[in-house]
């Protein structure tokens, strides 16, 4: 007997039993669906948080002060390494802080940055319109500002506001460029900005440090000799180690891709186990489809099936309802997260290896616990199996 | 010579006890023979049957079967022998509930790996032979009684095998649809094929040319039938009798 005929049989023993077929599968259904979805929501966040990074500029090296650790970085430190360092193209100076801001009659709660002129370069943002401020305007505290979108949406809705004047702490800055769009990623608005030279920000924030230094590498090989460099130039000045921590870009991505791998292997190992529970449930049926067609066994051995006839039959059967189970269960996984990027605004990422091995796993599982079912059916002694009521 | 049977026994034991189901067993049946085998329950002849039918292999004693020794046969080898060899009509008729009777019929041929349109062209050819051509599509459950143990004939012939062995064919069968499958085994019979028929009715058993009568696992007659029934005739009496 060849195994179109075994598959013939697989499938009316399936049709002929819809609903039991159906409940059968859905361990499998369930399972492979949690894997696929459960991975994808992992890798798409891997991506997103990845992308993220990878956004924030070309060779980024950063600069932050350990709180409590005492140490204040001053504007002057970043002219200082951009002479005193190599290996880096530029530095950014940077003061986050809020503010209200209004123009015309309208206020607005701002997130403000104090920054220089190599910001665009550094941080890796475009100006959309308008332009950002020269090194000169920086120098000479020109009252320019460069906004994000939400600010334009919020306060100049119908008008170009390149040229309006937004009052700041009462001084009036004119809006010189708006920002390209970048979105908002895990809860924060990126275009809810406004950018001030940070010689008029040090004024309005009423400090005279600073909470970031951005370097950029000149490419990612001086990357780490950068840091090196600098974590060295601070040891010297603070005359102790670990005042500041300096950190680069790809240094940062490595971790976080080590820790989202390790968080999608074990989403997935969850889910896997729920694979497992559906061949349990696959290999539970089986046994009581055999138990029921004891007499037809004994029937086909009479007529002369072989062992390998009755196994074969078994074991196509099983895998029949795994594997379709896992091709439901794919595209069961596939829809969730597709929902729930639509829904939740997740990234997610289908990705194919997970596809592939869940699908093998049930396979794997329909012929692993079909298996001792369908052995037990081909030992069957044809006399005893005949006389089955 | 078909099948010779010498000293065969069989023995069950289940732990201490041990029953001797067959003892010293000798029989010897030619090719074309008709032959009922009789006796009261438990008497050994479903047990002698099984034995025939390569279901099961005796104690002692050898079994030849078409001059192949079954003692040394592996259960796949045997499997092979009865496709090959064996046809079985049971009491119970024993169709797939699921298979159309078309399939049914069909089934011995696919293990034996027919290709299909052969498998097809003789399973009908079968059908037409016990007079269900018109059937071939129905499940077993649309079909009677004798319809069904028709069909079962017909599974055994698509097979073509040398020997039919039939336990009780008619048990389940009302005295008719048992007259015209008894008219059925005398028409194969009459075409050469061998049939052993087992039966405790003394007037089934009539129909065949030799009759063996079993008790306690022993052969303790086998006679001549000088007259055989002519199948057709005896429905025919015995409607006659109803009518008086």
């Amino acid at each position: 007997m060849n195994i179109l005929e075994s598959m013939k049989m697989a499938w009316f023993s399936i049709m002929g039993n819809k609903l039991r077929s159906f409940l059968t599968a859905l361990g499998i259904i369930f399972g492979v669906g949690a894997v696929i979805a459960l991975v994808s929501i992992g890798q798409g966040a891997t991506m997103d948080i990845t992308n993220r990074i990878s956004s924030m500029g070309t060779n980024l090296i950063t600069i932050t002060s350990f709180r409590n650790s005492g140490a204040r970085l001053q504007i002057d430190d970043a002219a200082e390494l951009l002479e005193r360092v190599p290996s880096i193209n530029a530095a950014v100076p940077s003061i986050t802080f809020s503010k209200t801001i209004k123009w015309n009659s309208k206020t607005y709660d701002a997130s403000l940055e104090g920054v220089n002129e190599s910001f665009p370069e550094v941080r890796n943002v475009k100006v959309a319109t308008g332009r950002f401020f020269e090194k000169e305007e920086v120098e000479d505290r020109q009252r320019f500002a460069v906004i994000g979108n939400t600010v334009v949406e919020e306060l100049f809705e119908n008008v170009n506001p390149i040229g309006q004047s937004l009052l700041i702490d009462g001084q009036a800055y004119s809006v010189i460029g708006i920002l390209e769009e970048k979105g908002s990623s895990m809860g924060r608005d990126s275009d809810d900005i406004v950018i001030v030279p940070i010689t008029l920000a040090q004024r309005l924030s009423g400090s005279k440090y600073v909470n970031t230094i951005y370097l950029q590498a000149k490419s990612a090989e001086y990357s780490e000799l950068a840091v090196n460099h600098v974590t060295a130039i601070f040891t010297q000045k603070f005359k102790r180690e670990n005042m500041v921590r300096v950190s680069s870009q790809d240094e940062l991505l490595e971790t976080i891709n080590t820790a989202s791998q390790t968080m999608s292997m074990m989403l997935g190992a969850i889910a896997g186990i729920s694979l497992l529970v559906g061949g349990i449930g696959i290999m539970n049926i089986m046994l009581v489809s055999v138990t029921e067609r004891t007499r037809e066994i004994g029937i086909r051995k009479a007529l002369g099936a072989k062992s390998y006839d009755i196994l074969r039959q078994f074991l196509v059967e099983s895998v029949f309802l795994s594997v379709s189970g896992g091709i439901i269960g794919i595209l069961l996984g596939a829809g969730i997260s597709k929902l729930i990027t639509y829904f939740a605004g997740w990234q997610t990422m289908i990705s194919g290896t997970a596809i592939l091995i869940s699908f093998s796993f049930a396979m794997a599982v329909g012929l692993f616990f079909g298996g001792y079912p369908a052995y037990k059916a081909a030992h069957l002694d044809p006399i005893v199996a005949l006389r089955h009521e | 010579m078909l099948i010779e049977a010498r000293g065969i026994e069989k023995v069950y034991s289940t732990g201490k006890v041990s029953v001797t189901a067959l003892e010293n067993i000798d029989l010897q049946i030619e090719k074309g023979e008709f032959l009922a085998i009789m006796g009261p329950s438990g008497s050994g002849k479903s047990t002698f049957m099984n034995v025939l039918g390569c279901l099961d292999k005796p104690t002692a004693g050898s079994y030849i079967l078409d001059g192949e020794d079954i003692a040394d046969k592996s259960d796949n080898e045997m499997a092979e022998i009865r496709n090959k060899y064996i046809g079985f009509i049971f009491q119970s008729f024993n169709l797939l509930p699921k298979l159309t009777a078309l399939e049914n019929v069909m089934l011995p041929l696919i293990y034996r790996g027919t290709p299909t349109r052969e498998r097809v062209a003789r399973a009908k050819e079968a059908l037409r032979a016990v007079g269900l051509e018109d059937r071939t599509s129905h499940l077993p459950s649309e079909l009677s009684g004798g319809q069904q143990q028709r069909t079962s004939i017909a599974r055994v012939l698509a097979g073509n095998p040398p020997l039919i062995l039939a336990d009780e064919p008619t048990g389940n069968l009302d005295s008719k649809s048992g007259a015209e499958v008894m008219a059925i085994f005398q028409r194969l019979n009459s075409q050469g094929h061998t049939i052993i028929l087992v039966t405790h009715d003394e007037d089934i058993a009539r129909h065949s040319q030799r009759i063996i009568t079993f008790k306690d696992g022993q052969i303790v007659r086998d006679r001549r039938v000088d007259e055989p029934l002519a199948a057709g005739a005896g429905a025919e009496a015995e409607e006659r009798e109803q009518a008086v």
